[in-house]
Protein backbone atom coordinates (compact mmCIF):
# COMPACT_ATOMS: atom_id res chain seq x y z
CA UNK A 1 0.00 0.00 0.00
CA UNK A 2 1.48 3.36 -1.03
CA UNK A 3 2.00 6.09 1.51
CA UNK A 4 2.84 9.77 0.98
CA UNK A 5 6.49 10.74 0.95
CA UNK A 6 8.61 13.83 0.34
CA UNK A 7 11.25 12.20 -1.90
CA UNK A 8 10.38 14.22 -4.98
CA UNK A 9 10.11 17.51 -3.11
CA UNK A 10 13.41 16.92 -1.30
CA UNK A 11 15.20 15.92 -4.50
CA UNK A 12 13.95 19.09 -6.12
CA UNK A 13 14.80 21.30 -3.17
CA UNK A 14 18.46 20.31 -3.12
CA UNK A 15 18.45 21.25 0.56
CA UNK A 16 16.50 24.46 0.07
CA UNK A 17 14.35 24.37 3.21
CA UNK A 18 12.41 27.49 2.19
CA UNK A 19 11.25 25.78 -0.96
CA UNK A 20 10.19 22.64 0.92
CA UNK A 21 8.23 24.70 3.43
CA UNK A 22 6.58 26.78 0.71
CA UNK A 23 5.38 23.71 -1.16
CA UNK A 24 4.13 21.97 1.98
CA UNK A 25 2.37 25.05 3.25
CA UNK A 26 0.57 25.48 -0.11
CA UNK A 27 -0.43 21.81 0.00
CA UNK A 28 -1.66 22.13 3.59
CA UNK A 29 -3.65 25.22 2.64
CA UNK A 30 -5.12 24.07 -0.69
CA UNK A 31 -5.70 20.37 -0.24
CA UNK A 32 -8.46 20.42 2.43
CA UNK A 33 -10.42 23.01 0.45
CA UNK A 34 -10.08 21.03 -2.77
CA UNK A 35 -11.12 17.86 -0.97
CA UNK A 36 -14.31 19.50 0.29
CA UNK A 37 -15.18 20.81 -3.17
CA UNK A 38 -14.49 17.41 -4.71
CA UNK A 39 -16.74 15.60 -2.22
CA UNK A 40 -19.51 18.13 -2.65
CA UNK A 41 -19.36 17.93 -6.44
CA UNK A 42 -19.45 14.14 -6.20
CA UNK A 43 -22.44 14.14 -3.87
CA UNK A 44 -24.25 16.53 -6.21
CA UNK A 45 -23.33 14.27 -9.16
CA UNK A 46 -21.59 17.13 -10.97
CA UNK A 47 -19.33 14.61 -12.70
CA UNK A 48 -17.73 16.99 -15.16
CA UNK A 49 -16.61 19.14 -12.24
CA UNK A 50 -15.50 16.02 -10.38
CA UNK A 51 -13.28 15.12 -13.37
CA UNK A 52 -11.73 18.59 -13.21
CA UNK A 53 -11.14 18.18 -9.47
CA UNK A 54 -9.46 14.80 -10.01
CA UNK A 55 -7.26 16.31 -12.70
CA UNK A 56 -6.08 18.97 -10.29
CA UNK A 57 -5.40 16.36 -7.58
CA UNK A 58 -3.17 14.40 -9.94
CA UNK A 59 -0.25 16.77 -9.56
CA UNK A 60 -0.45 16.74 -5.78
CA UNK A 61 -0.77 12.95 -5.74
CA UNK A 62 2.28 12.59 -7.95
CA UNK A 63 4.55 14.98 -6.05
CA UNK A 64 3.72 13.10 -2.84
CA UNK A 65 5.06 9.91 -4.38
CA UNK A 66 1.92 7.95 -5.28
CA UNK A 67 2.70 6.11 -8.52
CA UNK A 68 -0.17 3.62 -8.50
CA UNK A 69 -2.33 6.34 -7.00
CA UNK A 70 -1.64 8.51 -10.02
CA UNK A 71 -2.71 5.72 -12.38
CA UNK A 72 -5.87 5.23 -10.36
CA UNK A 73 -6.58 8.98 -10.53
CA UNK A 74 -6.13 8.96 -14.32
CA UNK A 75 -8.49 5.99 -14.66
CA UNK A 76 -11.07 7.56 -12.37
CA UNK A 77 -10.87 10.85 -14.27
CA UNK A 78 -11.72 9.00 -17.49
CA UNK A 79 -14.45 6.85 -15.95
CA UNK A 80 -16.25 9.61 -14.07
CA UNK A 81 -16.70 11.48 -17.35
CA UNK A 82 -18.81 8.49 -18.43
CA UNK A 83 -20.67 8.56 -15.12
CA UNK A 84 -18.88 5.48 -13.74
CA UNK A 85 -18.29 5.97 -10.00
CA UNK A 86 -16.76 2.55 -9.30
CA UNK A 87 -13.32 3.94 -8.38
CA UNK A 88 -14.60 6.60 -5.99
CA UNK A 89 -13.93 4.73 -2.74
CA UNK A 90 -10.42 3.66 -3.78
CA UNK A 91 -9.62 7.21 -4.80
CA UNK A 92 -10.99 8.53 -1.55
CA UNK A 93 -8.58 6.26 0.36
CA UNK A 94 -5.64 7.98 -1.37
CA UNK A 95 -7.02 11.43 -0.71
CA UNK A 96 -7.59 10.56 2.91
CA UNK A 97 -4.00 9.39 3.34
CA UNK A 98 -2.80 12.69 1.94
CA UNK A 99 -5.15 14.63 4.20
CA UNK A 100 -3.91 12.83 7.33
CA UNK A 101 -0.28 13.18 6.25
CA UNK A 102 -0.59 16.91 5.63
CA UNK A 103 -2.48 17.44 8.89
CA UNK A 104 0.35 15.76 10.80
CA UNK A 105 3.10 17.49 8.85
CA UNK A 106 5.10 19.83 11.00
CA UNK A 107 7.66 22.01 9.18
CA UNK A 108 10.08 22.02 12.11
CA UNK A 109 10.42 18.22 11.85
CA UNK A 110 11.27 18.14 8.11
CA UNK B 1 16.42 33.86 -21.01
CA UNK B 2 13.34 35.53 -19.52
CA UNK B 3 10.27 33.43 -18.94
CA UNK B 4 6.81 33.42 -17.42
CA UNK B 5 4.89 30.51 -15.91
CA UNK B 6 1.17 29.93 -16.49
CA UNK B 7 -0.49 27.30 -14.34
CA UNK B 8 -3.65 27.34 -12.25
CA UNK B 9 -1.97 25.12 -9.63
CA UNK B 10 0.20 27.01 -7.17
CA UNK B 11 2.35 23.97 -6.32
CA UNK B 12 3.12 23.52 -10.02
CA UNK B 13 4.17 27.16 -10.31
CA UNK B 14 6.44 26.84 -7.28
CA UNK B 15 8.06 23.71 -8.68
CA UNK B 16 8.75 25.23 -12.10
CA UNK B 17 10.14 28.34 -10.40
CA UNK B 18 12.46 26.14 -8.33
CA UNK B 19 13.60 24.25 -11.42
CA UNK B 20 14.31 27.53 -13.21
CA UNK B 21 16.27 28.86 -10.23
CA UNK B 22 18.33 25.70 -10.04
CA UNK B 23 19.09 25.70 -13.76
CA UNK B 24 20.43 29.29 -13.65
CA UNK B 25 19.59 29.56 -17.37
CA UNK B 26 16.14 31.03 -16.95
CA UNK B 27 14.95 34.12 -15.18
CA UNK B 28 11.31 33.96 -14.08
CA UNK B 29 9.70 37.36 -14.65
CA UNK B 30 6.20 36.51 -13.43
CA UNK B 31 3.87 33.63 -12.84
CA UNK B 32 0.13 33.54 -13.53
CA UNK B 33 -2.72 31.38 -12.34
CA UNK B 34 -4.75 32.07 -15.48
CA UNK B 35 -4.04 32.48 -19.17
CA UNK B 36 -6.16 35.62 -19.30
CA UNK B 37 -3.95 37.52 -16.85
CA UNK B 38 -0.89 36.37 -18.81
CA UNK B 39 -2.34 37.74 -22.05
CA UNK B 40 -2.74 41.10 -20.35
CA UNK B 41 0.90 40.98 -19.24
CA UNK B 42 2.13 39.98 -22.71
CA UNK B 43 0.39 42.98 -24.23
CA UNK B 44 3.06 45.12 -22.59
CA UNK B 45 6.01 42.80 -22.01
CA UNK B 46 8.20 40.54 -24.10
CA UNK B 47 9.39 37.15 -22.93
CA UNK B 48 11.62 34.48 -24.46
CA UNK B 49 9.88 31.46 -23.05
CA UNK B 50 6.55 30.44 -21.54
CA UNK B 51 5.92 27.41 -19.35
CA UNK B 52 2.30 26.75 -20.09
CA UNK B 53 -0.10 24.36 -18.41
CA UNK B 54 -2.53 22.85 -20.90
CA UNK B 55 -5.40 21.90 -18.63
CA UNK B 56 -6.82 25.02 -17.02
CA UNK B 57 -10.46 25.84 -16.29
CA UNK B 58 -12.34 28.00 -18.81
CA UNK B 59 -9.31 28.88 -20.98
CA UNK B 60 -6.87 26.10 -21.83
CA UNK B 61 -3.22 26.34 -22.82
CA UNK B 62 -4.17 25.55 -26.42
CA UNK B 63 -6.73 28.38 -26.43
CA UNK B 64 -4.00 30.64 -25.11
CA UNK B 65 -1.51 29.72 -27.87
CA UNK B 66 -4.10 30.57 -30.49
CA UNK B 67 -4.37 34.12 -29.20
CA UNK B 68 -0.66 34.80 -29.75
CA UNK B 69 0.28 36.38 -33.04
CA UNK B 70 4.04 36.13 -32.47
CA UNK B 71 4.39 33.47 -29.83
CA UNK B 72 7.63 33.08 -27.92
CA UNK B 73 9.03 29.61 -27.35
CA UNK B 74 6.65 27.50 -25.32
CA UNK B 75 7.18 24.48 -23.09
CA UNK B 76 3.89 22.79 -22.31
CA UNK B 77 3.38 21.21 -18.91
CA UNK B 78 0.65 18.74 -18.10
CA UNK B 79 -0.36 15.80 -15.95
CA UNK B 80 -1.86 14.10 -18.98
CA UNK B 81 0.40 12.37 -21.54
CA UNK B 82 -2.49 12.18 -23.99
CA UNK B 83 -2.07 15.81 -24.96
CA UNK B 84 1.39 15.21 -26.47
CA UNK B 85 0.30 14.74 -30.07
CA UNK B 86 -1.87 17.82 -30.09
CA UNK B 87 0.91 19.83 -28.43
CA UNK B 88 3.29 19.51 -31.34
CA UNK B 89 0.77 20.83 -33.82
CA UNK B 90 1.98 24.25 -32.72
CA UNK B 91 5.31 25.41 -34.08
CA UNK B 92 6.03 27.53 -31.05
CA UNK B 93 5.86 24.49 -28.79
CA UNK B 94 9.40 23.30 -28.23
CA UNK B 95 8.77 20.61 -25.67
CA UNK B 96 6.21 18.85 -23.56
CA UNK B 97 6.83 18.07 -19.88
CA UNK B 98 4.74 15.59 -17.95
CA UNK B 99 4.21 16.38 -14.28
CA UNK B 100 5.77 15.70 -11.86
CA UNK B 101 8.66 17.27 -13.75
CA UNK B 102 12.06 15.70 -13.11
CA UNK B 103 15.06 18.02 -12.94
CA UNK B 104 17.05 16.11 -15.56
CA UNK B 105 14.15 16.17 -18.01
CA UNK B 106 13.59 19.86 -17.33
CA UNK B 107 17.21 20.69 -18.12
CA UNK B 108 17.04 18.73 -21.37
CA UNK B 109 14.03 20.76 -22.28
CA UNK B 110 15.96 24.00 -21.70
CA UNK B 111 18.74 22.71 -23.95
CA UNK B 112 16.16 22.14 -26.66
CA UNK B 113 14.92 25.69 -26.23
CA UNK B 114 18.44 27.09 -26.55
CA UNK B 115 19.07 25.13 -29.71
CA UNK B 116 16.01 26.60 -31.41
CA UNK B 117 17.13 29.97 -32.68
CA UNK B 118 13.92 31.74 -33.42
CA UNK B 119 10.32 30.76 -33.91
CA UNK B 120 9.09 31.30 -37.42
CA UNK B 121 5.71 32.90 -37.25
CA UNK B 122 3.94 30.27 -39.23
CA UNK B 123 1.61 28.74 -36.75
CA UNK B 124 -2.03 28.54 -37.54
CA UNK B 125 -2.82 31.92 -36.04
CA UNK B 126 -0.90 33.84 -38.69
CA UNK B 127 -3.51 33.52 -41.36
CA UNK B 128 -6.42 33.53 -39.00
CA UNK B 129 -8.97 36.26 -39.36
CA UNK B 130 -9.64 36.78 -35.69
CA UNK B 131 -8.03 37.87 -32.48
CA UNK B 132 -8.99 37.81 -28.84
CA UNK B 133 -9.11 40.95 -26.73
CA UNK B 134 -9.47 41.32 -23.00
CA UNK B 135 -12.65 43.21 -22.14
CA UNK B 136 -13.69 43.35 -18.47
CA UNK B 137 -11.78 40.14 -17.68
CA UNK B 138 -13.42 38.32 -20.60
CA UNK B 139 -11.62 37.32 -23.77
CA UNK B 140 -13.76 38.45 -26.65
CA UNK B 141 -13.25 37.12 -30.15
CA UNK B 142 -13.09 39.80 -32.82
CA UNK B 143 -13.24 39.11 -36.52
CA UNK B 144 -10.41 41.27 -37.87
CA UNK B 145 -11.86 42.15 -41.30
CA UNK B 146 -14.99 43.40 -39.49
CA UNK B 147 -13.03 46.03 -37.55
CA UNK B 148 -13.81 49.54 -38.84
CA UNK B 149 -11.12 51.43 -37.01
CA UNK B 150 -9.11 51.55 -33.81
CA UNK B 151 -8.71 54.69 -31.75
CA UNK B 152 -6.16 55.37 -29.00
CA UNK B 153 -7.76 56.59 -25.77
CA UNK B 154 -5.11 57.17 -23.11
CA UNK B 155 -3.99 53.80 -21.76
CA UNK B 156 -6.76 52.12 -23.75
CA UNK B 157 -7.76 51.54 -27.34
CA UNK B 158 -11.28 51.54 -28.67
CA UNK B 159 -11.91 48.90 -31.34
CA UNK B 160 -14.90 49.85 -33.47
CA UNK B 161 -16.87 47.07 -35.12
CA UNK B 162 -20.28 47.26 -36.77
CA UNK B 163 -22.61 47.77 -33.81
CA UNK B 164 -20.29 48.37 -30.91
CA UNK B 165 -16.90 49.43 -29.63
CA UNK B 166 -14.60 47.44 -27.36
CA UNK B 167 -12.46 49.34 -24.88
CA UNK B 168 -9.23 47.39 -24.36
CA UNK B 169 -6.25 48.11 -22.13
CA UNK B 170 -3.53 48.16 -24.80
CA UNK B 171 -1.69 50.47 -27.18
CA UNK B 172 -2.16 51.37 -30.83
CA UNK B 173 1.36 50.10 -31.52
CA UNK B 174 0.56 46.66 -30.11
CA UNK B 175 -2.62 46.21 -32.08
CA UNK B 176 -0.98 47.57 -35.23
CA UNK B 177 1.41 44.60 -35.07
CA UNK B 178 -1.53 42.21 -34.98
CA UNK B 179 -3.57 43.74 -37.78
CA UNK B 180 -2.79 42.74 -41.38
CA UNK B 181 -1.16 45.64 -43.24
CA UNK B 182 -3.08 44.63 -46.37
CA UNK B 183 -6.28 45.85 -44.67
CA UNK B 184 -5.22 48.42 -42.10
CA UNK B 185 -3.27 51.64 -42.16
CA UNK B 186 -2.31 54.20 -39.54
CA UNK B 187 -3.78 57.54 -40.64
CA UNK B 188 -3.17 59.53 -37.48
CA UNK B 189 -1.23 59.08 -34.27
CA UNK B 190 -4.52 58.09 -32.61
CA UNK B 191 -6.20 56.13 -35.42
CA UNK B 192 -5.73 52.98 -37.46
CA UNK B 193 -8.40 52.39 -40.08
CA UNK B 194 -9.62 49.51 -42.20
CA UNK B 195 -9.14 50.68 -45.80
CA UNK B 196 -12.03 48.57 -47.09
CA UNK B 197 -14.45 50.40 -44.79
CA UNK B 198 -13.76 53.90 -46.10
CA UNK B 199 -16.87 55.63 -47.42
CA UNK B 200 -15.23 58.86 -48.51
CA UNK B 201 -12.22 61.08 -48.00
CA UNK B 202 -12.41 64.80 -47.75
CA UNK B 203 -9.38 67.03 -47.21
CA UNK B 204 -7.80 65.74 -44.03
CA UNK B 205 -10.48 63.40 -42.81
CA UNK B 206 -11.97 60.09 -43.75
CA UNK B 207 -15.53 58.89 -43.22
CA UNK B 208 -15.95 55.36 -41.91
CA UNK B 209 -19.43 54.26 -40.90
CA UNK B 210 -20.63 57.37 -39.03
CA UNK B 211 -17.20 58.36 -37.76
CA UNK B 212 -15.11 61.18 -39.16
CA UNK B 213 -11.48 60.29 -38.62
CA UNK B 214 -8.63 62.78 -38.98
CA UNK B 215 -5.77 62.08 -41.37
CA UNK B 216 -2.43 63.54 -40.44
CA UNK B 217 -0.43 65.23 -43.19
CA UNK B 218 2.43 62.76 -42.86
CA UNK B 219 0.14 59.75 -43.30
CA UNK B 220 -2.01 61.07 -46.13
CA UNK B 221 0.29 60.27 -49.05
CA UNK B 222 0.67 56.65 -47.89
CA UNK B 223 -3.11 56.35 -47.63
CA UNK B 224 -3.62 57.79 -51.10
CA UNK B 225 -1.11 55.33 -52.54
CA UNK B 226 -3.06 52.43 -51.04
CA UNK B 227 -6.38 53.48 -52.54
CA UNK B 228 -7.56 52.16 -55.84
CA UNK B 229 -7.86 55.59 -57.44
CA UNK B 230 -9.43 56.08 -60.85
Amino acid sequence: METPNLNYIRELSGGDINFEESILSVLKKEFPKELLIFKENFEQKRFEEVANNIHKFKHKISILGFKKGLDLASDFEKEIKKGNIELYQDFLVILDKIRVYLEKYNPTKV
Amino acid sequence: MNCIIIDDDETARLIIRQLCNKSKQVNVLEDFSSAISAIKYLNFNEVDLIFLDIYMPSFSGFDFIQTLKSPPKIILTTSDKNFALQAFEYESVIDFLVKPIKEERFNKSLQKVSSVKKIKVTNNTEDSNFMYVNVDKRLVKINIPEVYYVEAKGDYISIKVENKSYLVHSTLKKIEEKLPSSLFIRVHRSFIINITKIIDIEDNSVLIQKGVIPISRSNKSELMKRLNLL
